[in-house]
């Protein structure tokens, strides 16, 4: 991964800068016209969180059965980057739906799970910071917790009744005119976001070795 | 008998007087003006969607920022901790 840092930042970078153009380029969706461009970033940032919640829940899982310091490590950069991308995802949603439904918020199934699993993950932080001996544990448990809700949130639209659009709409993006290019930019914008999860996850974990190797050498210097 | 017509013509009128209004509007004779229109139809989405690209690029570069940091201020602590160490007489 070492190796491969820099040249995936360059990527990830040019990868970034080229999303704006590949989203300008998509066609007008017909009933939301130019706000609709921002789904492109909006899914992306759900998709980053996906990952991101993944890999704390499942890192927070392998922590607690065995204590390995590494997921400890991975489990704090990815709760990190889930208030990160949720706090995005909720912003640009409250932008999208002031005007396509003519309000910031509304306490709907899935927006108030949202809401939620964004407040779980800064609890996380929160305990991590704040908690004291054993608080890794207890943080742990809440990322295993907050790993769990994410089905909830993904399907909460076509659940219950929201005025979020159902996980159905997606297919009938290849029915409209202009439906591949619209494909091609989703994939284009989640394949980003997934890579600048990853390139993230790496930076955040280093600071956590580091941090862990400073507190080494602190105890080090308390022996001589 | 009649109390029947009776009842029958005024449930035809109910039925049908809906078409009363439902009749085409009359042609709009130039621009409607944008103050007319609901709110949600007034309201520019340009704005909206450069502040949600902006807000992701704040909110991520802030943390880029913030994990540069921390990564730099760590550094240096282990520095300084490494000097005083080659410094101490052991």
């Amino acid at each position: 991964m070492r190796k491969a840092f820099v040249p995936l930042v360059v990527l990830g970078a040019a990868m970034f800068a080229y999303a704006p153009v590949a989203i300008a380029h998509t066609p007008y969706e017909s009933t939301m016209l130019l706000i609709q461009k921002v789904f492109y970033f909006h899914l992306a940032a759900w998709a980053g969180l996906g990952l991101a919640i993944s890999v704390c829940g499942i890192a927070s899982a392998i922590y607690l059965f065995n204590g390995s310091k590494v997921a400890d490590r991975l489990g704090v950069a990815g709760a990190e980057l889930v208030v990160v991308f949720c706090t995005f995802g909720m912003i640009s949603g409250s932008l999208w739906a002031r005007k396509a439904w003519g309000i910031w918020w509304g306490w709907d199934p899935k927006l108030t799970m949202a809401f939620i699993i964004d407040l779980v993950f800064v609890g996380y932080i929160l305990v991590r910071r704040f908690g004291g001996p054993g608080a890794e544990k207890l943080a742990a448990a809440m990322g295993i917790f907050g790993l769990a809700t994410t089905p909830f949130i993904y399907k909460a639209a076509d659940w219950w009744r929201t005025i979020h659009p159902q996980t159905s709409v997606m297919k009938t993006l290849s029915n409209t005119e202009g439906g591949a290019i619209m494909w091609s930019t989703v994939w284009f914008c989640i394949v980003t976001f997934l890579l600048l999860t990853v390139l993230v996850l790496a930076a955040r974990t280093r600071l956590e070795r580091l941090k862990t190797r400073l507190d080494e050498l602190y105890l080090a210097a308390e022996d001589l | 008998m009649t109390l029947r017509r009776l009842w029958m013509l005024v449930l035809t009128f109910t039925l049908t007087a809906s078409t009363l209004f439902a009749q085409p509007q009359p042609p709009v004779d130039g621009f409607v003006p944008a103050q007319s229109l609901p709110p949600t139809e007034q309201l520019p989405a340009a704005p909206l969607l450069i502040a949600a690209y902006s807000v992701f690029l704040v909110l991520m570069m802030g943390y880029l920022w913030t994990i540069w940091r921390r990564i730099g201020k760590v550094e240096q602590e282990m520095q300084e901790l490494a000097k005083r160490q080659s410094g101490q007489p052991r």
